[in-house]
């Protein structure tokens, strides 16, 4: 049977466009970095004044806040000496970091991986490797200078550029950072680095929403931008402060509250991070999410996780490493560290079950990914509330959450009709904003929480003056949270765009970017 | 009623399939598999070692068609599947003798 010549087409004009697009991250990458290595200030890398215990931020050149000088007051400072790092808290923390790096790499990587196509594992797996790495970097150079030192309420300084000042090879001091307990200070090195694993897990995060279509370059220069301009000042506003032994006197308590981040001032609680990392990361991923546009047969084709298998250890590894998140964040071997992980452990395992739950009566059948997102669900709640509620707090934000972000990925996300490919806004953002509000109701005494410090002077604790008043503080914190981070997203992605462009072409999408974005094959 | 193979890149696979069914059929059978034409693979370089590439992945759809759109079917999948580049695939017709319904027991032309 003669068949129809067939007609012919115009071959494919696939312009040469990929090594145009590395060179030019490249070299955005290359004068961001030209940029940040000039701005130094000091390139004296040992600072004499470090060596004087330091309040967890305030590493300014005049050692110590002065407080009014009475006899009382230079004897006893002087007879205090230096209180050195307690060993159990220096363990403690170091362990902590480490169990923080777990979460990202590789936890986070593999919760993610297995949640694509196999065509795009890799893609998964190398973007989170590789952004961790590029974060920690950017912290060490000017992030945690930025994030953690004197400066205005919105951002720090440069007094710890390069870690300017941690360690001084001539005497072999180490600088101190402060706890939130007075005369307990912790190695500056082990708060650097417990801060820095915080910052790129922040980062990896917003991945999860761009993934399968974004161009690796395009990942990169996102990372760079959105670490500086949203984690480093949200960090700094909800975070920073003088530090517990600067308030050594009720005269001196107004200038060292006006020193520290905007959102501590006003009162904020956010133990671990709900606002600067979940809330951060969900809004920021929505935003690149719609920026990016859905994928390529997004709601005609499946696009069902590869590998649930590898999701559930990731979601396995981020519960073991979260208890380095939100206890370490006690920064002490203490009591408050020990609420902190009883809190994280049982919000979890009351998340996975409401989840489940209302899952196996809204679909029909109860899921392992419904399990494990149930899971991350409960932990990103109690991540702001950690220390700072007590158990029967724990009990309903994390039975709250998993139904909350139940919806958040369902019916919410039908609403927004937005491509958030591994659902970050659905669990991040609104585990988020659940937790952070719901933190300042459980906070109260009267349900079971701690309470908060009203006076750093004396280290007396309290409350605000009403469950609402404490909800309205949160919910203020949120909502600059939200509004800064969708800016800045904004701003980075955009420039990601106009620099190397945000999607692959449709057929290296098609293809899977494990191939032809890295010339790879997961499991050939 | 016809019998098309077609040995197609994977990664037209579901665009090949998305245009199919716009002319009708219904019934498709999708099978990874690897292989190599005149284009008999090439020469690459991991870590410092050569080694050959001679089966390159593809993928095989196989989809039992009336004489009538039998024609076109061959057309679409053609055009859809077509790079321009070498390994585009290829595209097998024969004839088939006979089908049937496993569930109501159809045969012939009823059971495409």
């Amino acid at each position: 049977m003669p068949l129809a010549r067939l007609t012919a087409l115009t071959p494919s004009t696939l312009a040469p466009r990929r090594w145009l697009c590395g060179a030019r991250a490249a070299l955005a990458t290359l004068i961001i970095a030209a940029a940040t290595l000039l701005a130094t200030s000091h390139t004296a890398y040992a600072d004499a004044a470090a060596v004087a215990p330091a309040a967890a931020t305030s590493t300014t050149t005049d050692a110590t806040p002065t407080p009014i000088a009475t006899a009382a007051n230079s004897a006893a400072a002087t007879a205090a000496a230096a209180p050195t790092p307690n060993k159990g808290d220096t363990a403690w923390m170091l362990m902590c970091t480490a169990l923080v790096l777990l979460m990202s790499v590789p936890a986070l990587a593999l919760f993610y991986g297995g949640l694509v196509r196999q065509k795009n594992m890799l893609s998964v797996l190398i973007q989170v490797f590789v952004v961790f790495s590029l974060i920690t970097v950017l912290w060490c150079v000017y992030g945690y200078s930025l994030a953690f030192t004197e400066g205005n309420a919105f951002i720090g300084g440069f007094d710890r550029l390069f870690l300017n000042g941690t360690f001084d090879p001539v005497t072999g001091a180490f600088s101190l950072a402060a706890t939130f307990s007075k005369n307990t200070p912790l190695y500056e090195l082990v708060f650097v680095a417990f801060q820095a694993t915080f910052a790129a897990i922040t980062v990896c995060l917003v991945l999860g929403s761009i993934v399968e279509r974004i161009k690796f370059p395009a990942v990169l220069i996102f990372a760079v931008i959105w670490f500086t301009i949203s984690y480093l000042p949200i960090a700094h506003m909800v975070w920073f402060w003088a530090g517990p032994d600067a308030f050594t006197d009720p005269s001196v308590v107004a200038a060292q509250t006006a020193k520290g981040g905007l959102l501590w001032q006003w009162g904020a609680l956010d133990f671990a991070g709900g606002t600067v990392v979940h809330i951060n990361a969900g809004f920021a991923g929505l935003v690149g999410a719609a920026m990016l546009g859905r994928r390529v047969g997004f709601g005609r084709e499946a696009m069902a996780p590869h590998s649930l298998t590898m999701t559930m250890i990731g979601a396995s590894l981020l519960w073991f490493g979260w208890f380095g998140f939100n206890a370490g964040s006690a920064y002490e071997a203490n009591g408050s560290a020990a609420l902190a992980f009883m809190n994280t452990y049982l919000a979890t395992a009351c998340a996975v079950l409401s989840w489940l739950f209302g899952e196996w009566l809204h679909k029909g059948k109860p899921s392992l990914l419904g399990a494990a997102s149930g899971a991350v669900a409960g932990l990103v709640a109690i991540t702001p509330a950690a220390g700072n509620v007590g158990i029967p707090g724990a009990f309903v934000i994390g039975t709250l959450a998993g139904l909350v972000c139940l919806w958040g990925v369902t019916g919410l996300k039908r609403l927004i009709k937005v491509d958030d490919s591994l659902d970050v806004f659905g669990v991040h953002a609104l585990g988020g904003v659940t937790g952070a509000l719901l933190t300042g109701i459980f906070n109260s005494p009267k349900l079971g929480g701690p309470g908060f410090v009203t006076d750093w002077v004396t280290g007396k604790t309290g409350y605000a003056d009403s469950i609402l008043a404490q909800v309205i503080v949160q919910a203020k914190a949120v909502g600059v949270t939200i509004v800064w981070t969708v800016i800045a997203a904004y701003i980075a992605f955009k420039i990601a765009d106009l620099l190397v462009g945000l999607r692959v072409p449709e057929d290296e999408e098609r293809e899977g970017l494990d191939t032809t974005s890295h010339g790879e094959r997961a499991y050939s | 009623m016809q019998w098309i193979t077609a040995i197609i890149k994977t990664f037209k696979a579901d665009a090949v399939r998305e245009a199919i069914a716009q002319l009708g059929v219904q019934g498709i059978t999708v099978t990874e598999v690897q292989g190599f034409g005149r284009q008999r693979g090439h020469t690459e370089n991991y870590r410092g070692a050569e080694y050959r590439v001679d089966l390159i992945p593809k993928t095989k759809i196989e989809i039992a068609v009336d004489d009538a759109i039998c024609e076109q079917v061959v057309e679409a999948i053609a055009n859809i599947a077509r790079t321009g580049k070498p390994g585009d695939g290829k595209i097998f017709v024969s004839r088939l003798h006979q089908a049937v319904r496993i569930r109501t027991g159809e045969m012939g032309a009823d059971a495409i």
